[in-house]
């Protein structure tokens, strides 16, 4: 599991002021901000066709018929096609993760429904037609009878004797069960003097990408192009070639401008599949563009585990071990990998402290719901989440401060490996954490909460610490004889010199919304000693740069920019051996200073990029056996993982009376190495806790008992809107990686990680005085309405939803409670 | 599909005669009829307001209002506010103190915030706030867009005073 003789890269930092560490504004934003940046659906071609999906009204039914006769008539449709017709599809859709000597049951789930659907949203025809308009029409008219069948949405009672079952041909609910541990566990906790159980429930969330997912596909004389509104375009392509059977020569997949993923687009969907053969059956471009509704029923959803947390430990508050069970809700299908999401739970399950014995057992079950996999964090806020309230609690127990409780526990050696088999690369829980404090003030902070607590006003404060594994990752880790993820996870970079000395950069990574061009223009001008203007990074496109992996698990510049440092590098040792061999001097005596390539101790001698490249592409006096060309790739394959930590605090006001919660400060102190960006790190932080908020107070996709979406419109899944938030006080610490070479981290997820343990922390602190212990996410008005009545003796009023239901029993809840955000939805 | 109707809208100052099917929403005409990719839709629902332009000088949700319902009306949308190198405040300062990320909800964003600058020309944190809780963003945490509103407030005040400074000389 873990990533034995980890070997520590050497730092290489360019002479002089470089621009990594600048907070340059971005080369993205000028296209953005004038309206003029392409999108797919932006995009058309000539003869395309629109496609629309009919999709099933039922979470569990047999599909009795299906007729098309009226569409087929209707003027707005050219074809309709069913789950029939695609029979020449030469693969199901596919799942990625196949750990050794664990069984995953993989249901065939195929672009469009056969003979079955499993949750609401599945698609089970599609109509294409020239007008936009007219293709809804005609799809009104595909008639589906379905005989219905028992439904599960509970995956609790999924595994239940006698549940209805989602997939006959495996007998059982249950998808995996699989367990990560190290450590005497059982030991631990006969030696505790304390345990403390838990059951927290993570509730479903949506991505929810501003963007909805578009394709346009494209198919002319046996070759396939798609462009598509993914994060992950080179591994869509590889298994676009498995599932079309077709050559990967023979198709690209290009990923043009996208409008944020946050995990919902690292995914290959049957919407790409279905586009790219109605291409190729029609001879004509294909267009589909989700509805918000399609979006929210159709594109995966994130989280959705139930946990059983049980934590023990001496007196002193030292923590002797962690035995937790994640009970992960997969859907009725999956897509690339949703059940491998609770593993990253499992590896996050030491936090920040020095626990000796940590146990992880997982069960993933079927429910007829929509699937789930990967969402910002994916894993890790649901592990952070469980530790960090356990730990709030067991300090409760102990009588402890919760802070303490944390320092007495924290790790203090790096790198360090944990009991489970993780090294933990650098870290300072320390510094973070008195950061975080002193900015917070809490002294004064407990000075004011008492006072206002006089005048019947209750505020809290909740604290974080977390540690994040990403940077994915070690592919002998991952990859099928490790976790068994059926891919490498390297990256790869280009770097091209022009003949005039501009530079392009091809990076295997693939943005949507990062500012990868800014970020990764930084890197290589320092290495080459030219300005980030006249460095363009292309990324995104199958048909340029070598085969990547693409953007996710906060990999993009551990590993893609790493990727990109390395080639530039090479680029810089062959522009030195050119230099050295004009300039008549030793290639190690050539250094780059402030764009000169001189010779040192004679910096009058000196060649810029520009001049090097003229000989590179001029070959007529190069040094013997060197190639012509400026020119170089990099495939870089890290030896570890990269653990980025941090400390958050959150202040909160809970009013009593009508249970709404409002976050009055956060604090949030982050170490993710040293900064390429600053600008672009602390965009990273304002939106990952946003998205954290969105989860802990506002969000949740819920299906009722019958599996209906209730949450099918942005009018019922409430998403922060800027009135919902605070300003935020940020702070970083930089503690370099030895991982890389650039010492960097993650950042994309990192605040999402930390975030909800934080809020929900400060809505308990709030609220202890009047007896609340416990309180599952989102802390809707109503929910800690209900709870406040609970502690207090008093009735709490029907205290079931309208199908019957707890509150707060999993995927109950906001159904009929209308807008969850203070600002009711942002409609204005 | 009923029989079309025939509509004169005036578009970032250029009019435009076209005949569109009643049911034509206004985003829909601005993207597909006349190629302004800008206006974006995110929701269909007027919940998240990357549709948002000018009608007649005010803000709306352009996915919620009808193409004929804009029939000899002047729209603006984020193509008509500024261009590169002739910038408004706004994109600049959204630019300048990075107030976005993936840009979807930029062009919307930018056309409410105008909105906002045209009634209240100094508005405080929480007027901006509530001003575009409309607009959902996914990736900045609002923090910067904020932030951006503010400057280009300053901005655009600190213009009108020299302007108005400059007519004083003029008179």
């Amino acid at each position: 599991m873990g990533v034995p003789g980890v070997e520590a890269a050497e730092r290489t930092e360019p002479d002089g002021d470089g621009f990594v560490g600048r907070a340059l504004k971005r080369k993205e934003d000028p296209r953005l901000i004038t309206g003029r940046a392409a999108y797919v659906d932006d995009m058309t071609l000539p003869r395309m066709l629109y496609a629309a999906i009919v999709r099933s009204p039922e979470a569990h039914a047999r599909i009795v018929s299906i007729d098309t006769t009226a569409a087929r008539e209707h003027p707005g449709a050219e074809a309709v096609f069913t789950g029939e017709d695609l029979t020449d599809l030469a693969a199901p859709c596919p799942m990625v993760w196949a750990p050794p000597g664990v069984e995953v049951r993989v249901p065939d789930h195929w672009p469009l429904a056969r003979d079955k659907v499993g949750y609401v949203g599945q698609a089970v025809a599609v109509v294409l037609g020239k007008d936009k308009y007219g293709v809804v029409d005609a799809a009104e008219q595909v008639i589906v009878e379905y005989e219905p069948l028992p439904v599960v949405v509970d995956p609790e009672k999924a595994l239940e004797e006698g549940a209805p079952i989602v997939h006959d041909e495996f007998g059982t609910n249950q998808v995996f069960e699989w367990s990560l541990s190290g450590g005497d566990v059982e030991g631990a906790f006969k030696d505790a003097d304390v345990v403390i159980e838990r059951r927290i429930v993570n509730h479903r969330t949506a991505g929810a990408a501003i963007e909805p997912r578009s394709m346009l596909a494209e198919w002319r004389h046996g070759k396939l192009t798609l462009w598509s509104s993914t994060q992950i375009p080179h591994i869509c392509r590889v298994i676009l070639s498995i599932q079309m059977g077709l050559d990967e020569h023979n198709i690209r997949v290009v990923a043009p401008e996208v409008g944020g993923g946050f995990g919902s687009k690292l995914q290959v969907y049957g919407e790409e599949v279905l586009a790219c053969w109605c291409a190729r059956k029609l001879g004509r471009p294909v267009k589909w563009t989700a509805t918000r509704s399609e979006e929210m029923a159709g594109t995966h959803h994130g989280r959705d585990q139930i946990d059983y947390v049980r934590i023990g430990a001496k007196r002193d508050g030292t923590v002797t071990g962690i035995h937790t069970k994640i009970i992960q809700d997969c859907g009725a299908y999956h897509l690339i990998e949703g059940p491998v999401i609770p593993t990253f739970s499992a590896c996050v399950m030491s936090g920040c402290y020095k626990f000796d014995a940590i146990q992880t057992d997982i069960i993933g079950v079927f429910t007829n719901k929509f699937t789930t996999d990967a969402i910002r964090g994916a894993g890790r806020p649901e592990g952070t989440h469980m530790i960090e309230l356990t730990m709030d609690e067991l300090a409760g127990e102990l009588d402890m401060d919760p802070l303490e409780l944390r320092r007495k526990n924290f790790i203090d050696e790096f790198p360090n490996e944990r009991p489970h088999g993780f090294i933990y690369d650098s870290g300072n829980y320390h510094g973070t954490l008195d950061l975080c404090v002193e900015k917070l003030d809490l002294e004064a902070f407990r000075r004011e909460q008492a006072e206002l607590r006089e005048r019947g006003v209750y505020r809290g404060v909740g604290f974080s610490t977390y540690v994040e594994i990403c940077g994915l990752g070690p592919s002998r880790a991952l990859g099928p004889e490790g976790w068994g993820m059926q891919g490498g996870y390297f990256e790869s970079a280009h770097v091209r010199v022009h003949p005039t000395g501009s530079v392009t950069v091809y990076t295997g990574t693939s943005p949507h919304g990062q500012g990868h061009e800014t970020g990764f223009s930084q890197i290589v001008a320092d290495r080459l000693g030219v300005t980030p203007e006249v460095i363009d990074i292309i990324s995104g496109d199958t048909h340029t740069g070598p085969f990547g992996k693409n953007t996710y698990g906060s990999r993009s510049l551990a590993v893609g920019g790493e990727a990109i440092a390395r080639a530039a590098e090479k680029v810089q040792d062959k522009a030195k051996r050119i230099v050295a061999h004009q300039l008549e001097a030793a290639p190690e005596d050539i250094e780059l200073v402030e764009g000169r390539y001189q010779v040192r101790g004679s910096p009058d001698k000196a060649m810029t990029l520009g001049q090097v490249a003229g000989e590179a592409y001029i070959p007529a006096d190069l040094p013997e056996g060197m190639e012509a060309g400026l020119d170089e790739t990099c495939f870089y394959d890290p030896s570890n993982f990269v653990w980025p930590f941090g400390a958050h605090a959150c202040i909160s006001e809970v009013d009593v009376e009508t249970g709404r919660v409002d976050i009055v400060r956060y604090v949030a102190v982050d170490d993710c190495g040293p900064a390429i960006n600053p600008l672009l790190v602390d965009g990273q932080i304002h939106g990952g806790i946003v998205h954290g908020v969105g989860q802990a107070l506002y969000e949740q996709v819920v299906y009722d008992d019958d599996g209906q979406l209730v949450t099918g419109t942005f009018v019922d899944y409430a998403l922060p809107s800027a009135a919902d938030v605070p300003t935020f006080e940020t702070d970083r610490t930089e503690t370099p990686s030895p991982t890389n070479t650039l010492g960097v981290k993650g950042v994309g997820e990192a605040a999402t990680i930390a975030c909800s343990p934080a809020v929900v922390g400060s809505v308990l602190d709030a609220l202890r005085p009047l007896g609340v212990t416990e309180l599952n996410m989102p802390l809707t008005p109503m929910r800690v309405w209900q709870a406040i009545q609970e502690a207090q003796g008093r009735g709490s009023g029907p205290g079931e939803t309208e199908q019957g239901r707890r509150l707060d029993e999993h995927g109950g809840g906001a159904a009929g409670s209308g807008p969850t955000a203070p600002s009711e939805g942002g409609a204005s | 599909m009923s029989a079309s109707v025939r509509v004169q809208i005036t578009v970032n100052g250029e009019r435009h005669e076209s005949d569109v099917e009643p049911r034509l929403l206004l985003v829909h005409y601005l993207r597909d009829m006349l190629g302004l990719h800008g206006t974006h839709v995110g929701c269909d629902t007027s919940n998240c307001g990357a549709c948002t332009v000018h009608l007649n000088g005010e803000a709306v949700k352009s996915c919620t209002v009808l193409a004929v319902q804009a029939d000899g009306a002047e729209v603006t949308t984020i193509e008509g506010h500024g261009e590169e190198g002739a910038l408004h405040p706004l994109q600049e300062a959204f630019w300048e103190h990075h107030g976005l990320q993936c840009g979807y909800c930029t062009p919307g964003m930018i056309m409410a915030a105008a909105d906002l600058l045209a009634r209240n020309p100094d508005p405080t944190e929480s007027e901006i706030r509530e001003a575009l809780a409309g607009n959902l963003c996914r990736c900045t945490g609002y923090q910067n867009i904020v932030k951006a509103v503010q400057a280009a407030a300053g901005q655009m005040r600190g213009a009108q005073q020299a302007e108005r400074a400059q007519e004083e000389v003029t008179v």
